[in-house]
């Protein structure tokens, strides 16, 4: 009986906060158009979401490439196949890596900045300090932030892709000696524009998307205290985990289901 | 003041390395710098069998990519596979009686097709259709045969010893 | 005296209001009226939703029953537009100061003015640097938020109350926390403003004397209703047992000073679990969230 009590209070919970989110996210996209009538707020948050991004999606991407070079060599060449090392490292980045890690990454780095500096925000009665100056909040402050972590992310994956596949080649034909013809040449016949980088870019986007929203909305229904905050943060982390993830199974099975 | 000019400058370069990635995505890593669309000529072939051969994969000459097949389809009067090619607008002194040929490359390869083997003066143009054709090898087949063989000539050389005692 | 009141011209006025937060009533039924161009303080102990009546009073939170009008309009029959066109002629002032932490002082006094007008930037620049010179901080304009100290970000956030010339000012806490220098500039400056500006004041705090010393008319809120009311006379000789204690600020009387519990001796003796330390005032694990309650 508990069990039961226990499980229909937290439906209950999680459907009214789904509500919530979603109210959230309709005022987020309203407060869009007078975003673009301010760039400057724009440029403020791209340089806080995403150039603060870059050095980790850089850093990150290359390292991953590197150990798909090694990893991809080391089974590749038990079939006698090295060649394809560029395939096998571009595809794997392009169609997955590259978003879903660039995502996760995006989500540990700029979301729990985004949800912590909101937090803050309504727990130093900013939020509703602007309110009272009668200046919308959500386009002001939410808004900006949104479109900025949707408009980084696709720029952040596709970096971590390219920086990926550098790194690839430099372990595949600098170290182990694939030839370095074949690592691009092989990688160029059997990627697909449309099918493969495409796709990737979209799920990106999703990723991007669903991961400010998150964030947002995690600290802009956080609890106005510190512990509200930081519990907010974890809270955005391991929810956008989830979702970067079972979304991505989703696009996946759409996007190559039917190849 | 230059505060904010530093400000731009880093999400001015954030934005075109971003957008740089995305174009050497596009135009290094996938096959969208190969062929454009526009100037190309399309042919057709005839295959028996056409194997694994799928849209979009190569069609090359002495080893070289000069094409992409566009579509595959069956004949249902003939039983045969008929592949459309698109051809380069640049090759345009391919001479009318090649023979294409369904070539797997490596053994695990993908598989395209090779055009070659001609001598006429006259050059394959838009339309024009491949007559002499070589099918896929099905390794199965070749495998399968080549099994067969083999036991046959074990079981030939066994009655020969049965007949020398 | 109730009548007196009502007849006098009054710019924010709170009708039979009716507020509750759960199962508990945080206003049950309180009627109050803020006098133009005059400092009204409500007081009262900490929890009994003083902050919640001024964010109903400005439109951010909506009442169950009862009606806030200010300049005769019902500020939660509003629509949104002009709910906010309502808030640029309302001042606040938050406990924390409220400063967007990621801009100088300058910036912040000057953000309302550049939100709801297309003036000059030199315009706006000798009107932040008016409206900072009259709270003393001309000089700390390119100070960020966290290099100010408590009274600093107060005073820095009057400025920005006062920034687009607003009818009102509400007051949350303004003398918490602050030390003694700090207190007196802020007490001073308040009263002064009221004067120099023709302002309709509205002060919420539990600093008695403060408090005492420059409004004209104060209410005592306890338990969600009024307790008493008059001017800082009239509250000081206040019959109230309770006024009296409030303003006296005795420890016990008719807010007791225990949380409501068992008998000592009964709790003492019959304890639940045989190892419960006797003598000390540390509660079991179990306690922590009633303990929690009665701070919140």
């Amino acid at each position: 009986m508990e069990f039961f009590r226990y499980l229909g209070a937290s439906t209950r919970t999680s459907f009214t906060k789904l509500g919530r989110a979603s109210f959230f996210l309709i005022s987020i996209l309203s407060g869009i158009s007078s975003v673009i009538v301010r760039p400057r707020l724009l440029l403020k948050q791209l340089h806080s979401v995403g150039v603060l991004s870059f050095l980790i999606i850089t850093i990150s991407g290359l390292f991953v490439g590197m150990v798909l070079g090694l990893q991809g060599f080391y089974i590749l060449s038990r079939f006698g196949a090295e060649e394809t090392l560029g395939v096998m490292v571009a595809a794997s980045l392009v169609r997955e890596l590259g978003p879903v890690v660039a995502a996760l990454l995006f989500a540990g780095r700029a979301g729990s900045a985004l949800t912590a500096e909101i937090g803050l925000m309504k727990a130093t009665e900013q939020l509703s300090g602007m309110e009272m100056m009668a200046i919308d909040p959500i386009k002001r402050i939410i808004s900006p932030r949104f479109l900025a972590g949707f408009l980084s992310m696709p720029l952040l994956a596709a970096l971590f892709s390219a920086v990926g596949i550098i790194g690839g080649q430099m372990v595949g034909s600098g170290l182990l000696g694939v030839d370095d013809g074949a690592y691009w040449s092989q990688m160029r016949a059997n990627l697909d524009f449309q099918g493969d980088i495409i796709n990737g870019v979209i799920k990106s986007v999703v990723f991007g998307f669903v991961t400010s929203w998150i964030a947002l909305f995690e600290g802009y229904d956080a609890i106005p205290t510190a512990e509200g905050v930081s519990r907010a943060t974890t809270r955005t982390v391991v929810n956008s985990a989830f979702s970067i993830l079972g979304l991505d199974f989703i696009l996946t099975a759409l996007m190559f289901g039917d190849n | 003041m230059s505060h904010t000019h530093t400000q731009d400058t880093l999400v001015g370069l954030f934005v075109a390395t971003g957008i740089a990635s995305l174009f050497f995505l596009g135009l290094q890593v996938s096959n969208l710098s190969s062929f454009s669309h526009g100037n190309t000529f399309e042919i057709t072939a005839r295959f028996s069998n056409s194997g694994g051969l799928k849209v979009k994969s190569a069609v090359s000459a002495a080893g070289v990519k000069i094409g992409s097949v566009k579509a595959i389809t069956f004949d249902p009067k003939t039983y045969e596979s008929v592949v459309k090619m698109d051809i380069n607008a640049q090759y345009k002194t391919l001479p009318d009686d090649s023979s294409a040929s369904v070539y797997t490359a490596g053994l695990l390869g993908e598989q395209y097709v090779s055009l070659g083997g001609g001598g006429s003066d006259e050059y394959l143009k838009n339309g024009s259709k491949i007559e002499i054709t070589n099918s896929a090898i099905i390794l199965e087949k070749a495998l399968g045969q080549f099994l067969f063989k083999s036991a046959e000539e074990k079981k030939g050389s066994g009655d020969d010893k049965k007949g020398k005692k | 005296m109730d009548n007196l009141i009502l007849t006098q011209d009054s710019l924010v006025s709170v009708h039979n209001l009716t507020f509750s937060r759960g199962e508990k009533k945080i206003f049950d039924d309180i009627s109050l009226e803020f006098e133009r161009g005059k400092i009204t303080a409500i007081m009262g102990p900490s929890g009994t939703g003083k902050t919640t009546l001024l964010k109903i009073i400005g439109g951010q939170l909506y009442p169950e029953k009862g009606s806030v009008t200010i300049n005769g309009r019902d500020v939660h029959h509003l629509k949104r537009e002009d709910l906010y066109i309502l808030r640029k002629r309302m001042g606040m002032l938050f406990q924390s100061g409220a400063l967007l932490t990621d801009m100088n002082v300058f910036d912040n006094v000057a953000y309302p003015v550049r939100e709801h007008t297309n003036l000059p930037e030199s315009m706006i620049r000798s009107l932040v640097l008016m409206k900072l010179e009259a709270v003393g901080l001309r000089g700390a304009r390119d100070l960020m938020p966290n290099e100010l100290s408590g009274g600093m970000a107060r005073r820095v956030a009057l400025a920005r109350a006062i920034a687009l010339d607003p009818m009102m000012i509400m007051y949350d806490e303004p003398f918490t926390g602050q030390d003694p220098i700090s207190m007196g500039a802020l007490v001073l400056l308040i009263k002064s403003l009221n004067t120099t500006l023709g302002l309709t004041s509205i002060i919420v705090s539990h600093d008695v004397h403060e408090t005492a010393a420059i409004a004209d008319y104060i209410y005592v809120l306890a338990g969600g209703k009024v307790v008493g009311q008059g001017t800082p006379q009239e509250i000081q000789e206040s019959s109230s047992e309770w006024v009296q204690q409030f303003m006296n600020g005795a420890a016990d009387g008719p807010v007791h000073f225990h949380y409501p519990a068992k008998e000592y001796m009964d709790d003492l003796l019959h304890s639940e679990k045989a190892f419960k330390p006797l003598f000390t005032r540390q509660r079991p694990l179990s306690d922590r969230k009633a303990k929690r309650k009665r701070y919140s």
